[in-house]
């Protein structure tokens, strides 16, 4: 059932890639990577990763895709036929792709329970974690606790990023909060 | 402001639950999947769709934009201050064990006040961006 599962939503996310490759038109395009993110969600539902799901889910199919039709807005919304020649950029993707492939063809397959990442200190958290901090969710105690230094970075990441295009959209500025009209563009 | 009466009616009656939602995914991160960043997504996403339905005027009532910039620097100050908090109560920085009296409950506290600094600056960011794109393109 499981693999049936997997081969449906694998086909479909390249389906979608390769519409997404092929689509000219911008608003399409966000919105096939809107359906590639649900269908990445489902992935990870179906690897038991919840907590990354929901994430996907939230960030990558909801929130980026009302940011990117904001950005849609601003610019144009067809991408314009390049000029030179594609052939240089298709063969790099195609060998760099190529070498991810041949990458994974050393990986222990997939599930393997002996492998060096399920014995370092995931057996530690999975024995300790109720002892040591006393909550039922690992990935929480990992993510807020063991490892609570990475979490401080990637807040600070996303500070610094949403300052970042803050400032680039001149959205700082000082105004009057009530100029305007209250027409939304949309 | 959009007249479609069923996308008003609709909004209406899905913001409390997402918001709902949002809290529950933040405050039971510690149970069941979740945490503070699903959780600011979420808020951010409510605020987001009034913006889109009832107009950017009616989103700034709720989240005003000064409050919005605000969040962005204070959820990380939150997270930072909860580990200088540790420091001082004697602890290493962001070692929660010292903020109550048992271990399990200060790092129960820790992880609260961790999450909602993410939630804060999260959420903050969203909507700030989702701002920023709405009066640029005026």
């Amino acid at each position: 059932m499981e693999a049936i599962i997997n081969m449906a939503l694998l086909t479909l996310l390249g389906v979608v890639t390769l519409a997404i490759v092929v689509q000219r038109s911008l608003l399409s395009v966000v919105i096939l990577t809107s359906i590639y993110s649900f269908l990445m969600a489902s992935v990870m539902i179906v690897l038991d990763a919840v907590d990354v799901a929901m994430t996907e889910a939230s960030v990558g199919a909801a929130v980026s895709t009302v940011l990117l039709l904001g950005a849609l807005y601003l610019t144009k919304s067809r991408e314009e036929t390049p000029r030179r020649s594609r052939a240089l950029p298709l063969l790099l993707s195609l060998a760099v792709g190529a070498m991810l492939v041949w990458g994974t063809l050393v990986l222990p397959p997939f599930g393997t329970a002996d492998t060096p990442i399920h014995q370092h200190v995931a057996p530690r958290y999975i024995n300790d974690v109720m002892g040591e901090v006393g909550i039922p969710n690992i990935v929480t105690a990992i993510l807020a606790d063991y490892r609570g230094f990475d979490t401080l970075g990637e807040t600070t990441v996303i500070f610094v990023a949403g300052i970042g295009v803050l400032l680039l959209l001149g959205g700082l500025r000082r105004q009057d909060p009530e100029e305007g009209t209250p027409e939304d563009p949309s | 402001m959009n007249s479609d009466v069923i996308l008003r009616v609709g909004t209406k009656l899905i913001l409390p639950f997402i918001l709902l939602f949002a809290i529950y995914v933040q405050f039971h991160g510690e149970y069941g999947p979740g945490g503070g960043f699903q959780a600011g997504v979420i808020a951010a996403a409510a605020v987001i769709l009034v913006a889109i339905t009832f107009g950017h005027s009616a989103a700034k009532r709720i989240a005003p934009r000064g409050l919005v910039e605000h969040m962005v620097p204070l959820g990380v100050l939150i997270y930072a201050g909860t580990g200088v908090a540790c420091f001082f109560l004697g602890g290493n920085y962001l070692d929660y064990g010292v903020l109550a009296h048992d271990p399990i409950h200060g790092r129960h506290l820790g992880i609260f006040l961790v999450e909602i600094g993410v939630a804060v600056t999260v959420s903050g960011t969203m909507v700030a961006l989702f701002y920023a794109f709405v009066e640029r393109g005026r």
